[in-house]
């Protein structure tokens, strides 16, 4: 009866995102009276999801899981949900846990609610809160079917810690081969970069840089921030940036704590990609841009002064508060 | 090679978003549709998979009439025949549910959707489809050759990207990268004349129950007036983002 997470690591350690999704789980299960269950896969380090509520750890090590495969981690959740006889489902909205999902949700001929934003209003009827239409809306929806999988939008819960007596337990679901159909021959994956996808800090820089030779005060913001960078769309279709930094409605979305965008006047398809970002600061030399309507912060004026000014401000704001 | 590339008929990106209906159901007045973003993306990696090795491409949508101009595009596009599914759906799984009836009767080697559309966001029917029919999937893919009967595939992952290799069957849900922005194909004349031509079959859905249901819809509180800090004021920003807004 438990609820299931899936809690995703990466070369054994637990991502962030995996004590999100149990802090997430605890108050779901608080709310239908029951625990929390998690399977993780080639982690290493299960006792730390005791500190967010999980009861029991379903451990699973074998090594022809250790590249993601999704139809074999699909089945492993599905066996998982099935040997808890567990009613709730809960994946993050990674890149990884996105492929999972709907699989898992056939699997287990549940109903499936992504991009869920906000604990389940009520969990009988099970109604849940999530965004559509790029952000622009919310959607109220009501699951019906016996075996619910939520997918918790990115950034939208936190952390909660919630100390519980933690049982680990090995668990070795059945794989067939017809789970191994797609064979990964490649990974490229920059290192010592922070990704869009993990950032806190987001540093977005657009045409109001006039050039690509000037995003080298882009990236020093970016590093004293400890942010990743990114651009918009005309950037990355004139070749300034490369397509991987582009975000908004047809590139990355942006779901970051501080999102500053520089020389970017907003777009409407830009705003849909990053109006999950909790706070939002816009330097731009027209007053009149878009952005400035749903930003939280604003300074009009030209980046070429302020960007560096801020820098070496930050630089030291850094060493004061280190 | 058989390819379906699913369709999904969306408010263009500049829509205003609006509920009527008491907050039930979308405002469609005045909203312009157009092929998902994602989709086209799709659509136009099949008709270069045509090009280069030989294909025959059927479009398919689940929905209502008025989405056969948006199927009718696709045809203009390049697409060979078009199939819509006749019901306005409301839900994932049931969507996956009509499209796997018709993979199951049209025997398609590939099947491309894309990685979600730009209305409901719900992400899922693609990979919800290869589940149903226990095909391969790849999901946020933006590359893939075929030769023969194997594909090679590469998807992008949090930070980079991978490359995979998988026989045919397959789905993928595609994205910006399939092919770019300035590779997407504008109906010529002569297109759009063919299309009128080519044939639009509309099928009866069959009839399952909704797994999950819209209950109503509500819009972002309205946002409070940026507050403007002088440029000559840096250590106001950085006071407010550390004191207030507690993110740095």
């Amino acid at each position: 009866m438990s609820v299931l997470i899936y809690t995703e690591s990466n070369e054994g350690k637990f991502k962030k995102v995996a004590f999100e999704i149990a802090s997430y789980a605890k108050k779901v299960a608080d709310m239908l009276g029951t625990t929390v269950t998690a399977v993780s896969i080639n982690a290493t380090e299960n006792n730390t999801l005791s500190a967010y509520g999980v009861s029991k750890v379903l451990k699973v090590t074998n090594d022809k899981l250790t590249s993601f495969n999704a139809k074999a981690y699909a089945d492993v959740i599905k066996q998982a949900a099935e040997k808890e006889g567990a009613k709730v489902v809960i994946l993050a909205s990674t890149t990884d846990s996105l492929h999972i999902a709907p699989l898992v949700a056939v699997n287990l001929n549940a109903g499936f609610a992504s991009n869920v934003i906000e604990v389940p209003l009520s969990v009988a009827p099970f109604q849940v809160k999530r965004s559509a239409f790029s952000n622009k809306a919310f959607n109220l929806s009501e699951i019906a079917t016996d075996i619910k999988v939520l997918g918790i939008s990115k950034n939208s819960f936190g952390l909660f810690e919630n100390a519980t007596s933690l049982t680990e337990e090995d668990f070795s679901p059945a794989l067939s081969d017809a789970d191994f159909g797609v064979k990964v021959i490649n990974s490229e994956k920059t290192t010592g970069k922070v990704t869009i996808a993990d950032a806190e800090t987001v540093v977005s820089a657009g045409r109001g840089l006039k050039g690509p030779e000037n995003w080298g005060m882009i990236e020093e913001l970016a590093t004293v921030l400890g942010a990743a960078t990114a651009c918009s769309k005309p950037v990355s279709d004139i070749g300034w940036r490369p397509h991987g930094e582009h975000v908004g409605q047809t590139g990355k979305p942006v779901a970051a704590n501080l999102y500053i965008a520089i020389g970017i006047s907003g777009a409407i398809q830009h705003i849909a990609g990053i109006n999950s970002s909790k706070v939002k600061v816009v330097i731009n030399t027209d007053a009149e841009a878009p952005f400035f309507k749903v930003a939280d912060y604003g300074i009009v004026g030209d980046a070429f002064d302020i960007v560096p000014k801020l820098i070496e401000k930050l630089k030291a704001f850094k060493a004061a508060n280190a | 090679m058989k390819i379906l590339v699913c369709i999904s008929h969306v408010p263009d990106t500049t829509s205003k978003i609006n509920f009527v209906n008491s907050d039930t159901e979308f405002d469609t007045n005045g909203v312009q549709y157009v092929i998902n973003p994602n989709d086209e993306f799709g659509l136009t990696k099949a008709i270069v998979l045509k090009e280069q090795n030989g294909a025959h491409v059927t479009v398919v949508n689940v929905g209502g009439v008025d989405a056969e101009a948006t199927l009718r595009k696709a045809l203009a596009i390049g697409a060979d025949e078009a199939i819509r599914v006749n019901i306005q759906p409301k839900d994932g799984l049931f969507v996956a549910k009509q499209l796997a009836n018709v993979v199951k009767q049209g025997g398609y080697d590939l099947i491309i959707a894309g990685t979600e559309s730009i209305d409901y966001n719900g992400g899922m029917v693609p990979g919800m489809l290869a589940g149903l029919l226990g095909f391969n999937f790849v999901n946020a893919c933006i590359g893939i050759e075929i030769s023969g009967t194997e594909a090679t595939t590469i998807r992008e992952i949090d930070g980079g990207k991978e490359t995979a290799k998988s026989n045919l069957p397959l789905i993928i849900a595609g994205k910006k990268g399939l092919v770019e922005e300035k590779d997407l194909r504008i109906p010529n004349m002569r297109g759009i004349m063919t299309a009128r031509t080519k044939a639009l079959n509309v099928v009866e859905p069959s009839s399952y129950a909704n797994a999950t249901s819209s209950i109503k819809f509500e819009k972002p509180a309205p946002k409070s007036a940026v507050k403007l800090i002088s440029a000559d004021n840096l250590d106001e920003l950085i006071s407010l983002l550390h004191n207030e807004a507690k993110v740095i």
